[in-house]
């Protein structure tokens, strides 16, 4: 079981739903968020390339923040998903520091705080709030292991990309190209 | 031509627009840690050296710095943590890939000895002060403390050797295992913030000498620890100037950009160049007051920490 997020940035619009459907779902506080629309302008006019994405937490395979934590709360579960236990961080912003994609934040309350996969609704066999409402349904989620799931064959057939792989994190957030 | 832009979302205070995770309580600790590590470390080596009479100051009387150095540094650390009331999670783990984790542990056994290491000297360097407390007097079981220290102080002097060594590499090694932050990235940091460390132990033995003899030495081994330290941030910049896009943008800030004179005026010709050159002067037989070379370390190591914590947040990886 490897979970896996691929997000098609040419049906993405750029609507901000999948960001608030997470801050409602996952209660995040005011002022913060777990996930994010960024919006990438490349080359000069007139010839313009424009690219929307839904950033988050990449749920890397080698992730620097489980690497860098000291006692442990950053951690990764079954099927590859890094989780922080509110009640062993410290606060100490270490793995904020290590994160390529700056994913993480420090909650209101101290501990620090990012994007789950929303592992509380997997665990009832539901989607990520950002997957089930995306009205161009640009988002896909599955697990990367079986080679039938609609995640492989879209990374089977499709021109895909990931963030910042120079820094060697391998991470699980895929962009269709 | 690349602009990117978030259009939603992000606006976290002390993300957005760059880092501003760690403060200045983290500089001061990396300063205040490196400073104890280098004292202990000559206290130490001195003392196994058996020339604890011949260097008093380096192995006793410089022994009050590392301890409040250490607890200040301590409480700069919790005070920037921000879920501090579970800071005793730190002690429930260890973590072998963790720096901080590292850090932590060895924290916890060198700051009690460097309280011993100042106690079991204490009746000798305050007898003043003794005097009029009568400490070890009054209370029976300080006196069998204080008289066991005695006993076992080659056998502390021999754990604090590697200890500190350790402390002082740790401090630049919790910066550069970081890979997000490429300023910080370079695998010199740790021998740099430990020679670093070393140095402005050396320079605060200088002050607190009282012998010709005990200032020459230590402006000697300064002198020495200066150079390497010119070398190896030379070597940092090189490292940077053959690296990838994100350490030349990195190399941007301490090289003709925000962190310019912070960096190359106050950390490296005031605060090694200019004390290097007035040591030399001294050695070969001029009158320089050996405080002025020595504070101009001290003050040049403080900026270095605060240059590279403030700075390392600013870079990132592109994508």
């Amino acid at each position: 079981m490897r979970y896996a997020m691929v997000i098609d940035t040419l049906k993405c619009v750029g609507c901000s739903d999948c960001v608030v459907a997470c801050q409602t779902e996952n209660d995040v506080p005011i002022g913060f968020c777990r996930d994010w629309i960024t919006e990438t302008v490349n080359g000069s006019y007139p010839n313009l390339n424009l690219e929307l994405k839904s950033e988050r937490c990449n749920h890397c395979d080698n992730a620097p923040c489980v690497r860098c934590c000291p006692t442990g709360a950053s951690h990764s579960v079954a099927g590859g998903i890094v989780l922080v236990t509110a009640d062993e961080c410290i606060g100490c912003g270490a793995c904020i520091e290590s994160c390529p994609y700056d994913a993480r934040y420090q909650h209101p309350d101290g501990y620090v705080d990012k994007c789950t996969f929303c592992h509380h609704r997997l665990e009832k066999g539901q989607l990520p709030a950002c997957v089930s409402v995306c009205p161009t349904k640009c988002m896909y989620f599955g697990d990367l292991d079986n080679p039938n799931s609609e995640v492989s064959q879209l990374l089977k057939n499709r021109k895909h990309k990931t963030l910042a792989p120079e820094a060697g994190t391998n991470p699980h957030v895929f962009y269709l190209i | 031509m690349q602009e990117e832009l978030f259009t939603s979302g992000r606006n976290i205070p002390h993300i957005d627009p760059y880092l501003q995770i760690w403060h200045w309580p983290i500089s001061l600790y990396l300063f205040l840690g490196g400073l104890a590590a280098g004292i202990l470390f000559f206290a130490a080596l001195f003392y196994v050296m058996g020339k604890e009479k011949e260097y008093p100051a380096a192995v006793k009387f410089a022994s009050i710095i590392p301890p409040i150095a250490l607890s200040i540094g301590l409480l700069a650390l919790v005070y920037d943590l921000t879920h501090k009331l579970y800071t005793w999670r730190l002690y429930t783990t260890f973590r072998i890939e963790s720096p901080m984790s590292w850090g932590a542990w060895v924290l916890l056994i060198v700051t009690p000895l460097s309280f011993m290491w100042l106690f079991s000297y204490y009746a000798e360097i305050y007898p003043k002060t003794e005097e009029k407390l009568q400490l070890l007097k009054k209370f029976k079981f300080l006196k069998t403390f204080e008289q066991f220290l005695k006993e076992n102080r080659i056998y502390i002097a021999y754990a604090l050797i590697p200890l500190t060594l350790v402390l002082g590499v740790y401090t630049g090694i919790l910066l550069s295992a970081f890979n997000a932050r490429p300023l910080w990235n370079n695998a010199i940091l740790g021998p740099l913030f430990l020679t670093s460390g070393l140095s402005t132990g050396a320079a605060a033995i200088i002050i607190m000498a009282k012998t010709k003899k005990e200032k020459h030495l230590f402006g000697k081994i300064d002198l020495a620890l200066i150079i390497v330290e010119l070398a190896l941030i030379v070597h940092m910049i090189m490292g940077y100037y053959a690296g990838s896009q994100v350490q030349l943008e990195a190399m941007q800030l301490l090289v003709g950009g925000d962190f310019t004179l912070m960096f190359f005026g106050f950390v490296v010709i005031l605060g090694l160049i200019l004390p290097a050159t007035l040591e030399l002067i001294e050695l070969i037989g001029y009158k320089v007051p050996v405080i002025v070379p020595a504070m101009l370390v001290i003050l040049g190591g403080l900026i270095f920490r605060f240059v590279m914590v403030e700075a390392g947040q600013l870079t990132r990886f592109l994508y």
